[in-house]
């Protein structure tokens, strides 16, 4: 059976922090829904209808070049903490993990490809999800990865296609092209200069919206937003992604003049407030997640101002990452109650930061308006 | 955390205000966010999936025609669609194909379809050309994007799907 240490970069390359606009954009995901004939959808499948989707998904990669030397993880096969790692690493969703009781739902399962940055998912509320995870704004490479496994998988396995509505998903909000695209953006500028709510009723209005770091239904944390395209059906999957591309590079534009505004109007207050969220991050003893995501959001704008010279964005994407709950109990071989892991996750943070040497105020230069990218 | 405006322990609202390049934050629990009015982070735009059932339900139930429609394959009704949103299976498409029209120009603004074209086992004439339009779109693309090898790939598609001569 497979397990975590055979995933091939643990699905973790996007936290290098090496695409476009790394500073303001996290990670790029596009992902396309697709359901074979003649099975019902997720939500509506029989676990024999799962089993066969997983069979014949199965038969298709065993024939892949590219896929067959990647990592088939059944949901059911692997334990309940390594489950919410790869929840934690967006890698799966929560659909997969099932509910408490019952564990995942039979025949659901992750494909991790050996090369590309890319994975499938099986039997989720599409019995297959294939998406990309990319470091920074790199949209149509995104769109590019995903679209190459589509066409191979397309001419193995019988897509349910209608003519005139493309392809068939459970949920009509997907139909056609059955593509999303999002970009995974850090937004202080605009929430500190309160102009955010303007930028995310425009989204609206150009078929966009936007959502929280978990996906749907989830809130907001940190400054951190994924926005990506509402609409799936009477575009080419180019022009949802060229439309999307367009409007993420308008808001960094809208983000990083916002940031200029802050340091020039707002210095002092500005560096004391990203000072105080390095200080916290670097010496507390106790840290709740949101309140790290908190600090992390402060210290992250003044990494991008160069008001904390020496500290890295991957340093900070890899916080984020490694101090989520399964995380901590993965590193400390044992459950933690929330009081525990708030310890933990305090510890961990001030053990990479001080890794990272010591970050410290008054060097030269620093936090020019002219250096923001 | 303790709220600033109550003291009570669990201020949950962090808001961050410039007002005459001024920076302040406050901490509040969410009652006193609440009284004072504070726009949190505003609500995800989503699409009013249910609004748009529900009043495709009430269109239909004038007709009283759509309570008995039931897909052969799958066995949903229109009832169980309109409860969760979802389809249950490939032909659910075509039996509330007439319903589900409306709804997808409210959501989508068509029902065309203008991705790319899959290819069925004996494809019709039609079909085959739309599939070679896609191609051709594609290869077009790659060639912008200097990708060659990529661009070698979608033309050696195209040739196989090409009719000879």
């Amino acid at each position: 059976m497979d397990d975590l240490t055979t995933i091939p970069d643990h699905g973790l390359s996007w936290l290098e922090a090496s695409g476009d606009h790394a500073e303001i954009v996290l990670s790029t995901r596009v992902r396309v829904a697709r359901n074979l004939q003649g099975h019902a959808f997720g939500p509506r499948a029989r676990v024999n209808d799962r089993e066969a989707v997983l069979g014949r998904f199965r038969g298709f990669v065993s024939g892949s070049k590219q896929l067959c030397k990647g990592a088939l993880l059944e949901m059911a096969g692997i334990d309940a903490r390594e489950r919410r790692i790869l929840l934690e690493r967006r890698l799966v969703t929560r659909d997969l993990l099932g509910d408490a009781e019952g564990g995942p739902p039979g025949g659901t399962a992750v494909m991790l490809a050996p090369n590309d940055p890319l994975s499938v998912l099986v039997n989720e509320e599409d019995h297959l999800r294939l998406q990309s995870l990319l470091s920074g704004l790199r949209l149509q490479e995104a769109w590019s990865v995903v679209d190459r496994m589509d066409e191979e998988m397309g001419q193995e396995l019988p897509y349910a296609y209608h003519h005139e509505f493309g392809f068939l998903t459970s949920c009509p909000t997907n139909v056609g092209t059955g593509l999303r695209a999002s970009v995974f953006m850090h937004l202080p500028g605009l929430v500190l200069t309160k102009e955010i709510g303007k930028v995310l009723q425009g989204l609206g209005q150009v078929g966009l919206t936007f959502r929280g770091l978990y996906g749907e239904g989830s809130e907001v944390v940190g400054n951190f937003f994924q926005v990506s395209n509402q609409t799936t059906l009477g575009k080419t999957e180019e022009d949802l992604v060229d439309h999307l591309d367009r409007i993420v590079r308008q808001v960094i534009q809208y983000e990083t003049h916002a940031r200029r505004v802050l340091l020039r109007d707002a210095r002092a207050v500005t560096e004391d407030k990203v000072w105080r969220a390095y200080g916290l991050l670097r010496y507390a003893q106790s840290l709740p997640f949101e309140e790290l995501m908190n600090l992390l959001s402060g210290v992250r704008l003044g990494v991008s101002l160069k008001l904390l010279p020496g500290l890295r964005v991957y340093t900070l994407n890899k916080i984020m990452i490694f101090t989520q709950p399964a995380h901590l109990e993965q590193a400390a071989g044992r459950d933690l109650p929330p009081a525990e892991s708030d310890a933990h996750r305090a510890a961990y943070v001030r053990r990479v930061l001080a890794a990272e040497g010591d970050v410290l105020p008054g060097s030269s230069g620093e936090g020019d308006v002219s250096d923001i990218a | 955390m303790v709220c600033d405006n109550c003291g009570s322990d669990g201020a949950v609202v962090h808001l961050t205000q410039i007002v005459n390049n001024q920076m302040s934050t406050f901490h509040l629990c969410e009652r006193c966010a609440a009284e004072k009015g504070l726009e949190t982070t505003p609500e995800p735009i989503n699409i009013p999936l249910t609004g748009f059932l529900a009043q495709m339900g009430e269109e239909e139930s004038t007709r009283g025609e759509s309570a008995d429609l039931r897909c052969s394959f799958c066995g949903l009704t229109f009832d169980d669609f309109r409860e969760t949103g979802r389809l249950g299976c490939p032909h659910c498409y075509a039996t509330f194909e007439g319903h589900l029209r409306g709804l997808l120009r409210r959501i989508h603004g068509g029902t065309q379809h203008m991705g790319k074209v899959y290819l069925p086992p004996n494809p019709s004439a039609t079909e085959m050309e739309k599939r070679l339009d896609t191609l051709r779109r594609k290869l077009q693309r790659a060639v912008e994007a200097e990708d060659f090898e990529r661009a070698a790939q979608i033309r050696d598609q195209i040739r196989t799907l090409e009719p000879a001569g």
